[in-house]
């Protein structure tokens, strides 16, 4: 094992210290050193969009970063933007609009259109589509997703 | 599907960095945005012994304006590029291409220097560096270099860079006024790498074109100057014939690959069709773009 290296995290505001060895991915941080497994994990490779969290308010790919990348940084997974009982209005749209199925793909989903909602203006629905065009979905053929980015825009 | 041990050095400053790259030789890699070294190291394509991470250096990050042009620091990220309002009131055609380049969260964390020095074949900023005349400013442990991105695209995945050197900068000379741009790609899926896509400025004065430039990427190892099709151009307004004739000497300059995702024939048909928009689309906007 290389040198570990020691990080200190913010992770959906609460600091977490932990020695990590540089090859640790920040997604695998994530699910096994912390157990926030909201975090899904498909490709590993950056093509699927599942592992989106955001780093200091941008959406990035958790499996595209180093947990050691991630010391100093603020992190936000799906689990920051509400409770079972006490959702997000991104996420009672998404159950409004049937936006999942299997729900793989949904955190990423979420953390996605977290920051596209943020930075974009999303006039139409080929804007939402663009901006989910790095997520994949295999259930919903999206069109239920874009109905429910939709629905929210500008609120 | 985990990346190989490698130890890791986070570097504060450019100094640190190459004296970290020489004292590890050829076995470092450099660490940017990290969207395409990762998914390598993810597959074990690469196994480097040490990753010199140059996200800490905060002093190449940024876009400036200067007398030669417009600097922007290598560590910029897409997403800074794409929204940066001096790029957008010089560069319009660099801000149209950076929307096409990958995701929103992919944009976030990649950077131009790491885009510039990976140089994948299909990518749009290496085609815009060199369409832009852009000059890129590298460090290494024994100074530091200047050179032009004609010279720095040698092959797929291959640039002018040593492994201990570090692209630190890039400038882009200012257009001359009365320039029209034009950016047309085609990608399976939005985001995507282009099957082909195209670049082209034209400078207008007296009703008739001054200057052309056609860049083409997506069609050969590297991204390429259609110089026999900008040849045509000066002297003449545009119209149908002679976009006819640019669009044929740029079919003929270029040799596609074809590969999973299209054959050499439809690269070279799209190659062809782009050119002819790019240009039509640069004509118009140059009749309306300030003197």
């Amino acid at each position: 094992m290389n040198k570990a290296h020691d990080i200190a995290v913010t992770v959906n505001g609460a600091v977490h210290e932990a020695a990590v060895e540089p090859r640790l991915l920040l997604a695998d941080f994530l699910r096994h050193t912390l157990g926030l497994t909201g975090t899904h994990v498909g490709c590993e490779h950056g093509v699927c969009g599942a592992c989106t969290v955001l780093v200091d308010g941008d959406s990035a790919r958790s499996c595209l970063m180093l947990a050691v990348q991630a010391d100093g940084k603020r992190v936000e997974t799906v689990e920051s933007l509400g409770r079972i009982g006490q959702m997000n209005a991104l996420q009672e749209s998404f159950h409004k609009h049937h936006a999942l199925q299997c729900g793989f793909c949904t955190p990423g989903m979420l953390m996605t259109a977290t920051d596209l909602l943020k930075k974009y203006p999303l006039a139409t629905d080929d804007d939402i589509r663009q901006g989910l065009s790095g997520n994949l979905c295999r259930c919903t053929g999206y069109e239920h997703i874009v109905r429910a980015i939709r629905a929210v825009v500008g609120k | 599907m985990k990346p190989p041990a490698f130890d890791y050095v986070a570097a504060t400053s450019v100094d640190m960095a190459v004296a970290a790259l020489a004292a590890a030789g050829s076995e470092a890699k450099i660490i940017a945005g990290g969207q395409s070294l990762m998914p390598m190291l993810n597959f074990r394509l690469i196994r480097p012994s040490v990753l010199v991470d140059i996200n800490g250096i905060a002093a190449l990050a940024y876009i400036e304006e200067a007398a030669s042009g417009i600097c922007v620091g290598a560590l910029t990220r897409h997403y800074q590029l794409e929204t940066s309002a001096v790029i957008g009131r010089h560069f319009p055609v660099l801000s149209c291409a950076m929307t096409h380049v990958a995701h929103l969260a992919i944009r976030n964390r990649g950077t131009i220097g790491g885009s510039l020095s990976h140089a994948d074949p299909a990518a749009e900023l290496p085609m815009l560096a060199l369409l832009l005349d852009a000059s890129l400013h590298i460090a290494s442990a024994s100074g530091t270099r200047t050179i032009a991105a004609r010279d720095f695209f040698l092959d797929a995945l291959t640039v002018d860079l040593a492994s201990a050197d570090i692209l630190t900068a890039i400038v882009l000379p200012k257009l001359p006024p009365r320039t029209g741009w034009g950016f047309e790609e085609v990608a399976r899926r939005h985001g995507d790498f282009a099957l082909a896509a195209v670049a082209a400025t034209l400078t207008v004065a007296d009703d008739a074109i001054s200057h052309a430039r056609i860049a083409l990427t997506g069609v050969g190892p590297t991204p390429l100057r259609a110089a026999e099709a900008e040849a045509l151009l000066p002297g003449h307004p545009l119209d149908a014939s002679l976009v006819g004739r640019a669009i044929e000497a740029a079919r003929t300059a270029i040799a596609p690959e074809t590969d999973l995702h299209a054959s050499s024939d439809y690269r070279r048909h799209l190659a062809g069709v782009l050119t002819g928009r790019a240009l039509a689309a640069a004509w118009r906007r140059a009749q309306t773009s300030a003197a």
